[in-house]
């Protein structure tokens, strides 16, 4: 079990990265990743946010909109997946920003504009539907998250590394900016392939 | 039970739920903001153009409160405005000079020809990028209406006879259009208390002779008005006069001196 769990929180962050493997949330992933206390920042916000939305969507998921037995039937509403989860998402963030504007009020101006746009971070939907497509446990789901959201964290802080290099360099006028930015990052996400397979071999999944 | 309605009713639960755990989030985790904030903002004209150099009105009245930014920042509110936000700060208001958007260019179509028959997007810059716009001269009014779509409060218009006129009821001063303009012919100008001061109507940078040809009513740079000028006011720099407003009292003897009547006041 323990196995396991550790072999999807170590999938997650090295070989199923969701920002370098699987491209999603790349707006926060160039938006933010400027700066290392800003992208840290984020990528908790985010990481966060994932294992709350998992352990809200999963339940609801399993026990009002599909519960067991329930396949085939007019009762399996499965189809409502995206539209609630998106709303349970987008409550979950709007709570964030009253925590965060409460208690971290740092926190909260530095992550500005992109906190509200956690709301519509295609990671977030991406984690929660492809954990129940996975079909993992609750347990599972959660560990899932919580390795999707620091395999952000790990991306975002190398990225905001290799920014830094970026922009100290003097590419060609027409490279400035974001062409460069997007080259780099096509570089980090293809160094990621190497760790195919690492999983697997060192603990058996 | 039909299962739509169920669905319905599900997603509705949800939501309701959501709304009263968020409501009471916002209850319990108030954060005091400053009144002021909110106060400032509703004076403020709402336009968000941006003359006061923040993102917007609320930016501005943030700005204000927090970091302590001057009162009579907002162009187009104006003394009006400034007195106001004063007001809710406890502070002088201190002047606000009134000014307003002038096209200086007098190129109708009686005056200037085009220089080919431009049949593309309809946008100045565009045009201006193709042999710097297709206006016999190369400085004037290019007549897309470029400040037009710049223009938060619907006062600046290009007339049919192809130069843009600006609304001076309407016009705020923002300096929106005259950012919006590729050949930068909108200038901002002050708008005096009293007399009315003249404004040379022209952008032609080019020799008498040669504006003369494309354009009979630029600016050829003849100085009589800067001779005429017994404040020493206009000077003539690149064949283009120029009055100072600060020095200009509004004399109107270069109005009358004007070979070519490109001196004027602002309509």
């Amino acid at each position: 079990m323990a196995l396991k769990l550790a072999s999807i929180f170590f999938t997650m962050i090295l070989v199923d990265n969701y920002v370098l493997q699987k491209f999603l949330g790349i707006c926060p992933f160039l938006g933010v990743s400027k700066k290392l206390d800003s992208a840290v920042g984020m990528s908790l916000a985010v990481t966060f946010v994932m294992v709350m939305a998992t352990a809200a969507t999963w339940p609801i998921y399993k026990f009002i909109l599909s519960p067991e037995g329930s396949e085939g039937t007019p009762r399996d509403m499965a189809y409502l997946q995206t539209i609630v989860f998106i709303l349970i998402i987008a409550i979950l963030v709007q709570l964030l920003e009253n925590i965060l504007k409460k208690y971290i009020p740092a926190l909260y101006k530095s992550l500005g504009v992109y906190l509200p746009l956690i709301t519509t971070n295609c990671t977030i939907l991406g984690v929660t539907i492809l954990n129940l497509d996975n079909g993992y446990s609750f347990i599972e789901s959660i560990v899932c998250s919580a390795g999707a959201g620091i395999g952000f964290l790990v991306a975002m802080v190398l990225f905001s590394g290799v920014r830094r290099r970026v922009e100290e360099a003097n590419p060609p006028k027409c490279f400035e900016g974001l062409p460069i930015t997007l080259v780099a990052a096509a570089m980090t996400s293809l160094s990621f392939m190497g760790f195919g397979g690492i999983v697997e071999a060192i603990f058996g999944g | 039970m039909n299962p739509i309605l169920f669905a319905i009713l599900v997603v509705f639960a949800i939501g309701l739920i959501g709304a009263i755990i968020l409501v009471c989030a916002s209850i319990f985790m108030y954060v005091p903001v400053d009144e002021r904030v909110e106060q400032i903002t509703g004076v403020l004209p709402g336009a968000n153009c941006g003359a006061c150099g923040c993102a917007g009105c609320a930016d501005y009245a943030k700005n204000v409160v927090e970091n302590g930014a001057p009162v009579n920042k907002c162009v187009p509110g104006g003394a009006k405005v400034a007195a106001e936000v004063a007001a809710i700060m406890g502070v002088e208001a201190g002047a606000s000079q009134a000014v307003k958007a002038v096209v200086a260019c007098s190129g109708t179509c009686d005056k200037t020809s085009k220089k080919y028959e431009f049949d593309g997007i309809h946008s100045c810059l565009a045009v201006k990028g193709l042999y710097g716009g297709d206006g016999a001269c190369a400085f004037g009014c290019l007549g897309y209406g470029d400040c037009t779509r710049a223009c938060a409060f619907d006062a600046i218009h290009v007339s049919d006879q192809g130069v843009a006129v600006v609304d001076r009821d309407k016009c705020t001063g923002c300096g929106a259009c005259a950012k919006a303009c590729p050949n930068s012919v909108i200038s901002i100008v002050p708008v005096p208390p009293k007399r009315m001061k003249p404004v040379v109507m022209c952008q032609n940078k080019d020799k008498g002779a040669q504006t003369r040809k494309v354009c009979t009513a630029g600016c050829i740079g003849c100085m009589k008005c800067a001779k005429v000028c017994k404040l020493e006011a206009i000077t003539v720099e690149n064949n283009l006069a120029y009055i100072d407003q600060d020095k200009c009292v509004g004399c109107q003897m270069c109005v009358k001196e004007c070979p070519v009547g490109v001196i004027h006041l602002p309509a």
